[in-house]
């Protein structure tokens, strides 16, 4: 079998973190002895992605997203497990890699403050040793597709946020790298520069046919942008596959709105909850959840009974479903970890010196 | 592509990198021009409180000469290490490696095909080139306003080489020393008070505040055997011809020794914080 672009193959990190206790006395005792405590921020991940795949990593706070694209870009190695991109391993920080990806973070600045951004271009152009055709070349399309056009010439720290995002994604794409990582590239923007960066994003990977692994916390960004989505929460991957897959798999019920004729009473309300229950209602509508096998039934008896101007069957909101899946993962680990289940060496709090 | 032409693009493109990098670093520097004048014009005050002190101190004596050195030439001694501190201080140095270090900017050093040591170098050498330029006119006026305490006129050729030598090393010195402090910041993320305590020893040991040969013998002795000398009081004494020619060259030849030890240390230092930093934190 050939190896995919990128492949990872049980791979962990844990950091150790200087647990200090509240308090004056607990920091001068913090001085002699320190207790640690291990945060297994990713616990084993195997993934592989192929050439030109658009994948989304989807997943809360802390879930091990960030932690995974720094191993991948090799900003940190990892405690266990192997990674390779493109046949390199990402720690070694061979060169030869280095010049064939890119990471963007979105609270990151790479450019230089006081200067226009056509100089930090400049400096990638040296430090990447790209040919000056091409460079003007890439700059012009970049920035065309961009409208960064007037903006190349004046000093990064007097652009606007969103401007800035479409300076450090010019400046990461400048040497064309076959895999890009993205770390919350539209964070902090507001709607119209989403947009913006989105519909970039979208026409030029379709484009280079090039390999982006994204992470985001804006469900548009990836239903936009991704066919494949990696929910990752508590360090493991808890769902790989198409994002209306997520739907599918992680829940069996429809949203059913109904729009009553009549006026809703109490006795009616109390009527409906035997098909389901009652999401929001606010007359002349009624939002019911049903289990998906239940709403073919439901519906016939529905409009037996009462006399209905509109209908419609939904699928409930992704933001919601995913929303479930990250509870549901965190109840889990929290009642194994109560009942000393299967993790019970997760978090060993040790002393050093 | 054969090895011989892409070695040689290879090195021509390394220059190229590193001249756009000076280049870059140029053009930021002259963003602050306030500033940079203004500091320029601070760096002259200190040393009139020197002057006033000494006349004081060579009246109280009585004596005309202290350690062979004439009220004349203690002036001219503090003026020459100013010119010594302007390529050895490295203000921001340090701090700046920790604090990017600390917020992870140092993460651009992992991902980008660049090298963090050279890159600060560089960029140190433009900083100091821009600082030059403007501070070589308020030097040339005060130097030749008080020509006369240089009781000895210009030196010799040969000194004036060694002098070169000595004022260029003391700024690779000066640095390589500073980027190893600021390494440090790999380990502990706060460095400040180790920065205090070397600008404390620095001033005492490196001839900033008086002159090293007025030192009893065994002090004098000890602090020969540091570095700190090479920043201040060194380029200073050969340029007055305080030290002998065989022992110029010797004293040069433990300044590349020192500069030598200092450019491996924080060359390992910052393979080792990197693997740490890769290995704990991120």
């Amino acid at each position: 079998m050939p190896m995919a672009l990128i492949e990872l193959n049980n791979l962990q990190k844990t950091y150790r973190v200087y647990q200090k206790k509240e308090g004056l006395r607990a920091s001068i005792k913090g001085l002699f002895k320190r207790k640690y405590k291990e945060v297994q921020a990713v616990r084993g991940i195997d993934l592989q992605v192929e050439q030109g795949e658009f994948v989304a990593f989807l997943g809360p706070n802390g879930a091990g997203k960030t932690t995974t694209l720094k191993l991948l870009s090799g900003v940190i190695h990892p405690t266990a497990g192997s990674a390779t991109v493109m046949g390199h391993i990402p720690w070694r920080r061979e060169n030869d890699y280095r010049r064939r990806f890119a990471l963007v973070m979105g609270q990151k600045n790479q450019l230089w403050w006081d200067l226009p951004a056509q100089e930090s271009f400049r400096l990638h152009q040296q430090i990447y040793g790209i040919e000056p055709d091409t460079f003007q070349h890439t700059l012009d399309e970049l920035s065309d597709l961009l409208g960064l056009r007037e903006l190349l010439s004046q000093p990064v720290r007097e652009l606007s946020l969103g401007e800035r995002m479409k300076m450090e994604l010019t400046a990461a794409l400048l040497h064309s790298p076959e895999v890009l990582f993205l770390d919350e590239p539209t964070i902090g923007l507001d709607v119209v520069a989403q947009h913006n960066i989105q519909q970039f994003l979208k026409y030029y990977q379709e484009k280079r046919k090039i390999t982006i692994l994204l992470t985001s916390h804006y469900m548009k960004d990836v239903a936009a942008l991704c066919k494949r989505v990696v929910i990752i929460a508590d360090g493991q991957i808890q769902y790989d596959g198409s994002l209306s897959g997520i739907i599918d798999e992680t829940t069996n019920r429809k949203l059913v709105t109904l729009q009553f004729a009549d006026p809703i009473d109490k006795r009616l309300l109390g009527s409906l909850k035997r098909f389901g229950h009652i999401v929001h209602h606010e007359a002349p509508r009624v939002k019911l959840g049903v289990t998906r096998d239940d709403v073919p039934a439901m519906l016939t008896a529905i409009l037996d009974a009462y006399d209905i101007d509109d209908l419609i069957v939904e699928e409930p909101p992704l933001e919601e479903v995913i929303a479930d899946v990250f509870a549901r993962v965190s109840e889990t680990s929290a009642t194994q970890s109560e009942l000393g289940l299967s993790r019970s060496n997760d978090t060993q709090v040790g002393e050093a010196e | 592509m054969t090895t011989a032409v892409s070695s040689s693009s290879s090195l021509s493109s390394r220059a190229k990198t590193w001249w756009t990098i000076l280049r870059i670093s140029l053009e930021e520097r002259f963003v602050y021009r306030g500033d940079f004048a203004l500091g320029t014009l601070m760096r002259f005050l200190p040393i009139i409180t020197q002057v006033f002190l000494w006349g004081a101190i060579f009246a109280a004596s009585g004596n005309n000469a202290i350690q062979g050195y004439t009220a004349n030439a203690v002036v001219a001694y503090y003026m020459l290490t100013m010119i010594s501190r302007a390529f050895s201080s490295m203000p921001g140095l340090c701090s700046g490696i920790a604090l990017q270090v600390r917020d992870g900017e140092i993460k651009k050093y992992l991902i980008q095909p660049i090298d963090l040591l050279g890159f600060l170098l560089i960029t140190r050498v433009a900083h100091k080139l821009c600082y030059y330029a403007i501070a070589i006119i308020p030097f040339t006026l005060v130097f030749y306003l008080c020509r006369g305490f240089f009781e000895n006129g210009w030196p010799e050729a040969t000194v004036l080489v060694a002098y070169g030598l000595a004022l260029t090393m003391g700024f690779l010195l000066g640095f390589f020393i500073e980027a190893s402090l600021g390494l440090v910041s790999f380990w502990f993320l706060e460095v400040t008070s180790l920065v205090f305590v070397y600008n404390l020893l620095n001033f005492f040991l490196s001839g900033h505040m008086f002159p090293l040969d007025l030192l009893p013998e065994w002090a004098n002795q000890m602090v020969r055997l540091l570095p700190f000398q090479y920043l201040a009081y060194f380029p200073a004494a050969v340029f007055l011809g305080r030290i002998e020619q065989d022992e110029l060259w010797f004293g040069l030849g433990v300044e590349a020794c020192w500069l030598l030890a200092f450019v491996v240390l924080s060359r390992v230092m910052l393979n080792r914080g990197i693997h740490r930093y890769s290995g704990f934190g991120g």
